[in-house]
């Protein structure tokens, strides 16, 4: 070995250091955690999968030769005029009650339900996290009147508002999502005010104030970078339940339209052949409980990744058993969401706090 | 005397949510909906343009929007929530009527959800970690993310064609009045808290567990623990009390939203009570029964707030109302 190579070796243990030592980002420990989580990756998996399986919908339907809306009679039914069982006549699946292939209605049923859980949870946030960002950076009368508006929404039953909607106008997927996304945003807006209100207080929204930095840079340059955690977490668990708002409406009869297969009407219809067709409820409730489930546990390992001093439910036992007493006022991101939900109430709830912080 | 005057400042802001309510659903359908339509609906399908025009002046249908409204609220001031379009009969009549389904759902589904769910928080924050521990959250996050129609539908599907084909007929769909005995009302019933139940009882149970396993470990409890107090005493008494903070403020926002959720099991179950009504009473145009509806629902959102609001103070030692 060269006196020469030695240097460099030398060099490049010094250097080493230098790279491993390199500061990680909030962002990037929150993707390491992530990682390690087995339950989070599977429900990756899981909705890649499904989201495969809305997209390669057409691609069932060419395999299978039964297009969405082609009805079998003399194949799809049996002498009784019900649908056959899962295998017959070359239905995987089985078939529905005027003999179309359940098995290309449920792929294409995932298209719209995944569409309008994404949609309507895009449009929520944006709308909650700007709303919540005024009402919390401006206080006053803003936030004031958009609380009030905020009440009474809420005291305004949503299937009933859906309802009506729909005798209205005719139920269509706009109105659906605009429904789902009406009764979403408020949620998201109360939390990222909550945390803006106390954000704003902090001397370096002072520093860059003092800088001349006006209203918009301060709320969406310095603000919201620091909420993306929480409004993150809440977006995936938002979805699984814009879903399953998806499939109530249509459900109701007030939802996507016949006959656009959504999971929601597959349902529906299903509903009057509980006593000759299991499959038919069966399958479609399947395909939308394991979405919603792969969501929730999504979001639950987000949560956890992000915040790890809330228990983590899964990933083992040693942050259980490590979790001391917090700072007094140190809220985990639970119970922020917790308080944030509580918040409207909060405010002209005069609770006065003898004896501490109430939530931890 | 604080606490009266807090009450009657949370009356007052509730009369005005429910104002807004009732000003909204009414411009909602009198103004959305355009007037021949509703009279059309009333008149059926076949009638004459002349017909038409006479339910519109029978029901004052022609006149001006604001003096409708001002008829309409006069007539709530005091109690009246109008007659129905289509079957004469008045709102509260109907509404007499058809809340015993819906009261007997409510109150058996809530308390069934609750003690479920918080049995099995407090079981699962004593013994965190446990065996029980990890198939309980399993079990919860399943029922978080189940659709309300989705369980029903199962249970009709695995329980109640499965009893019925055994040839054991005690679960039955379809609302049995419990004048009619208490085991076929037990019998229909029994499907319909199941349901909520299982949706319901997961978020109690990880709300109950997460509050019940932060308040073991604050200071007040070790106090109370070096009291020499009994462990069952700390927890019943110390802990669960205050750890009940937030299971009761989300009591108040799901017996609220509630109406949504019996209106689907309802529809599962064919019950004929209040959310099966206003779903027939949307399409048909019937505007004075949904906005009756409407309007006893919010009234249920506002009042369940308060009453909230108020345990907060019992529940919690620290919490002071003023």
């Amino acid at each position: 070995m060269s006196v020469t190579e030695l240097q460099f070796q030398a060099a490049a243990v010094g250097d080493a250091p230098v790279a491993a030592i390199q500061g990680r980002s909030q962002w990037q420990l929150t993707w390491r955690r992530l990682r390690s989580d087995k339950v989070a990756i599977a429900s990756v998996g899981v909705i890649i999968l499904m989201i495969a399986f809305a997209l390669a919908a057409p691609l069932i339907a060419a395999i299978t030769g039964h297009p969405v809306d082609q009805a079998y009679p003399t194949t799809g039914q049996n002498s009784f005029g019900n649908p056959v069982g899962p295998g017959v006549h070359g239905f995987l699946l089985g078939t529905d009650q005027i003999g179309r292939d359940l098995l290309v209605r449920i792929a294409y049923g995932a298209r719209i339900s995944l569409f309008v859980g994404l949609l309507t949870t895009a449009l929520a946030t944006i709308a909650g996290v700007t709303l919540g960002l005024v009402a919390g950076y401006f206080g006053g009368v803003v936030d004031a009147i958009l609380a009030r508006f905020f009440d009474a929404a809420l005291a305004f039953p949503f299937i009933i508002l859906a309802l009506a909607l729909a005798s209205v106008f005719r139920p269509s997927l706009t109105i659906v999502i605009g429904v789902i996304s009406f009764f979403s945003w408020a949620g998201i807006s109360r939390i990222v005010r909550g945390q803006t209100l106390s954000l704003k207080e902090k001397e370096y929204i002072e520093a860059a104030k003092s800088l001349g930095a006006g209203p918009m840079r301060i709320m969406f340059i310095d603000i919201l970078p620091n909420l993306l955690g929480p409004v993150l977490v809440l977006a995936t668990l938002y979805i699984p339940t814009a879903v399953t708002f998806e499939a109530t409406l249509s459900f109701l009869g007030i939802g996507i339209p016949e006959p656009a297969p959504s999971w929601g009407n597959i349902l529906s219809e299903a509903q009057q052949f509980y006593q000759v067709a299991w499959w038919y409820i069966v399958f479609p409730a399947l395909a939308l409980l394991i979405t919603t489930l792969a969501f929730n546990l999504l979001g639950d390992g987000i949560r956890d990744a992000i915040d790890p001093r809330t228990e983590r439910i899964f990933a083992g036992s040693k942050a259980t058993r490590k979790r001391g007493r917090r700072k007094r006022g140190q809220l985990s991101l639970d119970q922020a969401i917790l308080v944030g939900q509580q918040d409207g109430q909060v405010t002209d709830l005069p609770i006065t706090n003898a004896g501490g912080d109430v939530t931890s | 005397m604080n606490m009266v005057r807090f009450l009657i400042r949370r009356i007052i802001t509730g009369i005005l949510v429910l104002w807004l309510v009732a000003t909204g659903t009414f411009f909602l359908f009198f103004a959305a909906i355009p007037v021949q339509s509703v009279a059309r609906n009333l008149a059926g399908r076949a009638a004459s343009p002349a017909v038409i025009n006479q339910v519109i002046t029978y029901y004052g249908l022609n006149k001006p929007l604001i003096v409708q409204y001002g008829h309409f609220l006069d007539k709530l001031v005091r109690g009246n929530l109008g007659q129905s379009f289509l079957t004469q009969e008045a709102v509260t009549t109907i509404i007499k009527q058809d809340l015993p389904p819906t009261i007997s759902v409510v109150i058996g589904g809530v308390l069934l959800w609750l003690i479920v769910g918080l049995a099995v928080g407090i079981l699962s924050a004593t013994r965190a970690r446990s065996l029980f521990d990890r198939f309980a959250t399993v079990g919860v996050l399943a029922g978080v993310s189940a659709p309300t129609f989705v369980v029903g539908e199962l249970l009709i599907i695995f329980v109640f064609v499965q009893l019925n084909d055994a040839g054991i007929s005690f679960i039955q769909t379809g609302y049995a009045p419990i004048t009619s005995g208490v085991v076929p009302w037990l019998g229909s019933m029994i499907l319909p808290w199941v349901t909520l139940a299982i949706v319901q009882a997961a978020v109690y149970t990880r709300l109950s567990r997460g509050s019940l396993l932060d308040t073991l470990g604050e200071d007040y409890i070790r106090t109370a623990r070096s009291k020499g107090l009994t462990e069952r005493r700390v927890l019943y008494r110390h802990a669960v009390r205050s750890a009940m903070t937030p299971v009761v403020s989300q009591l108040g926002i799901d017996v609220g939203a509630l109406l949504g959720g019996v209106l689907v099991v309802e529809q599962v179950f064919s019950l004929h009570g209040l959310g099966y009504q206003i779903v027939n009473a949307i399409p048909s145009g019937d505007q004075p029964v949904v906005i009756g509806l409407v309007l006893l629902a919010a009234a249920f959102v506002v009042a369940a707030n308060i009453i909230v609001d108020m345990s907060y103070a019992l529940l919690d030692p620290r919490v002071r109302i003023s």
